[in-house]
């Protein structure tokens, strides 16, 4: 590994699939990847994909702007599991010497980049919540700390490469590229060669969550501790569903298990959303939920207590009691569907 | 056999039901904590729990090892109050400023020190710092099998391991032998309470306290020097918005969202 600031080496993402798909935040890390590339002037930007029969992703990687997709193909490679993915990621990285390599914080990035950086003895940002490359060439990783009250800027200066987990939903994914790069398929079995696999995945298990994915809704309808019980949460569910939107909550409301699951909530340790109005019910506004938010076009909050602290980050602040504003909501946006004023959404 | 010798990673950390009075000193940058209340880090408590449930059914030791300053002696003593054998402070000057892998080099050679040993079990994440890559750097530097986001665990006598770890909308079962460095997360079973009998048994309990000299391990890669990581600004980030009051009664209010639902091209 070389340890020279300002040399203009390639930026990589760390390429993940789930049931036959690229994870949704590995196109986010490539579109900001692209990003970064194109402000420094234009370095190399490359994807690895690890796995048994991904070559058609690999592809797809190359379609969305990847100068070069590295696949890595090999039975041995599936279900993932730290100890083969890690070896051979080290691996390569060491080989190919990048300057950056971008991870999604998903369940296992959240693993694979710390094995990385422990086997490259290198410097890792954890969750970034932004990410910028400055001109001498230092990768800027803006983390939160706290839950979510402190903002911490990271730098690897003297490390390479510099390598930054990702928390989804920060970044946009990148358009189709006008050009497609290139796919190396990289020899599976010399890069696993003298690796001890410790550790055997024998069984899968993927439940799709019910409803519409908070990801891309473009209404989010939230509640937090204030809801008070698993009756009056099935009001959120009732105004989501009106609004072809989906419900979102907080870790306080989940703990007390009246949204359907972890899948829902909004926060650090949650999910980032942008949806063109967020509506919040019974939520006091820790900043562990807020910064999940940050990116909504409209906040509208409901809340009995005027002295909430969620009244500051929000656009328009309704101090009142939700068991009143829901049920009168739903009446009303059936009046304004049912006088033949809304189109019928295409979805 | 006679049971495991399991390690608990334990770290002190400021309570999170403090972080709202977190600040940073506007004068010199760096954040300011005083006055907040140390506790043992919430998912700490599960790897523990977990450590004495593997202890109840196959007996065997817990170690309860933390990179911590001397003086949080007294939150090793709550953790040994709810149950282990004996506590191990890695303190040292040298430590401090260390990134999560120059962190896990320390404790590392910590649990070297506490060796043999069958099964390192921490918390998934700390509850300030968050990042998540303790388990997993302990367990590259230590050269054995790790696995972080557990959900669940099976340990049988013969050291063969199950797993469960956590994956986006679902989980993933994971077969391997000890020894092992796990992260748990905390759905993986309820901590149990602290007895009155447990507080008294844990003042009893040794605490020792280990150095970098005493560990052996090379300053040149712990603390700040030895961090590959540098932190740059603080602040505090704003989420401010216009906080716009809406008047009037609930009729009032719910045209109002509408009137903006319409707007903003979601509705009608």
């Amino acid at each position: 590994m070389t340890g020279v600031p300002g040399r203009k080496g390639a930026i990589w993402i760390v390429a993940e699939q789930a049931a036959g798909k690229l994870a949704p935040v590995s196109l986010e890390i490539l579109g900001q990847a692209l990003r970064m590339g194109r402000e420094a002037g234009g370095c190399e930007v490359a994807a690895v994909l690890i796995g048994k029969d991904t070559g058609g992703l690999a592809e797809e990687l190359a379609l969305f702007g990847a100068d070069k997709v590295f696949l890595v193909d090999d039975p041995r490679f599936s279900p993932y599991q730290n100890d083969t993915h890690g070896a051979v990621l080290a691996k390569l990285v060491a080989r190919e010497d990048p300057e950056v390599v971008l991870f999604g914080a998903s369940a296992c990035g959240e693993e694979l980049a710390p094995t990385v950086a422990a086997r490259l003895d290198t410097g890792l940002g954890a969750h970034c919540t932004n990410l910028d490359l400055k001109a001498d060439g230092l990768l800027r990783m803006g983390v939160l700390g706290f839950g979510g009250r402190v903002h911490t800027e990271m730098f690897c200066p003297a490390r390479r490469p510099q390598m930054a987990s990702v928390k989804p939903g920060m970044f946009q994914p990148p358009p189709r590229a006008e050009r497609k790069g290139t796919v190396v398929r990289e020899d599976a079995a010399a890069l696993l060669e003298g690796e001890r696999i410790r550790l055997r995945a024998v069984k899968v298990v993927r439940v799709e969550p019910v409803g519409v994915p908070l990801e891309g809704a473009e209404v989010v309808v939230a509640g937090g501790f204030g809801i008070g019980g698993k009756e009056p949460w099935a009001l959120l569910e009732d105004l989501a569903r009106e609004l072809s939107g989906a419900v979102g909550c907080t870790r306080p409301a989940l703990d007390e298990g009246w949204p359907p699951g972890e899948h829902t909530m909004i926060g650090t340790s949650g999910k980032t959303v942008r949806p063109k109005v967020y509506l919040g019910f019974g939520i006091s506004g820790s900043p562990h939920h807020t910064v999940g938010i940050k990116d909504a076009g409209v906040i509208v909050s409901v809340n009995s207590d005027p002295r909430a602290p969620v009244f500051e980050s929000s656009d328009y602040c309704v101090v009142s009691d939700f068991r009143k504003i829901v049920p009168a909501l739903i009446r009303e946006i059936r009046k304004v569907k049912g006088g033949g004023l809304r189109e019928p959404s295409p979805a | 056999m006679s049971g495991f010798h399991v390690v608990v990673l334990v770290k002190p950390v400021p309570d999170p039901g403090c972080y709202d009075r977190v600040e940073i000193d506007p004068a010199t940058g760096v954040l300011a904590r005083q006055g907040m209340p140390s506790v043992i880090n919430p998912s700490d408590r599960h790897a523990l729990e977990e450590a004495l449930v593997l202890q109840e059914r196959h007996g065997g030791r817990v170690t309860l090892v933390s990179m911590t300053p001397e003086s949080s002696a007294e939150t090793l003593r709550e953790a040994l109050a709810m149950g282990g054998d004996e506590a191990v402070i890695l303190s040292d000057r040298a430590f401090a400023g260390s990134d999560s892998l120059a962190t896990s080099r320390v404790l590392a050679a910590g649990i070297a020190k506490v060796a043999p040993f069958d099964l390192v079990l921490a918390g998934n994440e700390s509850a300030d710092g968050g990042t998540v890559h303790v388990p997993s750097q302990v367990g590259e530097l230590l050269g054995v099998a790790h696995l972080a986001n557990v959900l669940r665990l099976e340990v049988d006598p013969d050291g063969s391991v199950r797993a469960r770890t956590r994956i986006e909308n679902g989980y993933v079962e994971v077969v391997g032998a000890l020894p092992m460095v796990l992260g748990v997360r905390r759905e993986i079973n309820t901590p149990r309470y602290t007895s009155l009998m447990g507080v008294m048994a844990s003042q009893g309990k040794p605490i020792r306290v280990f150095g970098a000299e005493e560990l052996g391990v090379d300053r040149s890669g712990v603390g700040m020097e030895g961090s590959n990581m540098r932190p740059g600004k603080l602040s505090r980030p704003s989420f401010r918005r216009k906080g716009e009051r809406v008047k009037g009664d609930t009729d009032e209010a719910v045209a109002r969202i509408v009137g903006i639902l319409r707007a903003e091209g979601v509705l009608g």
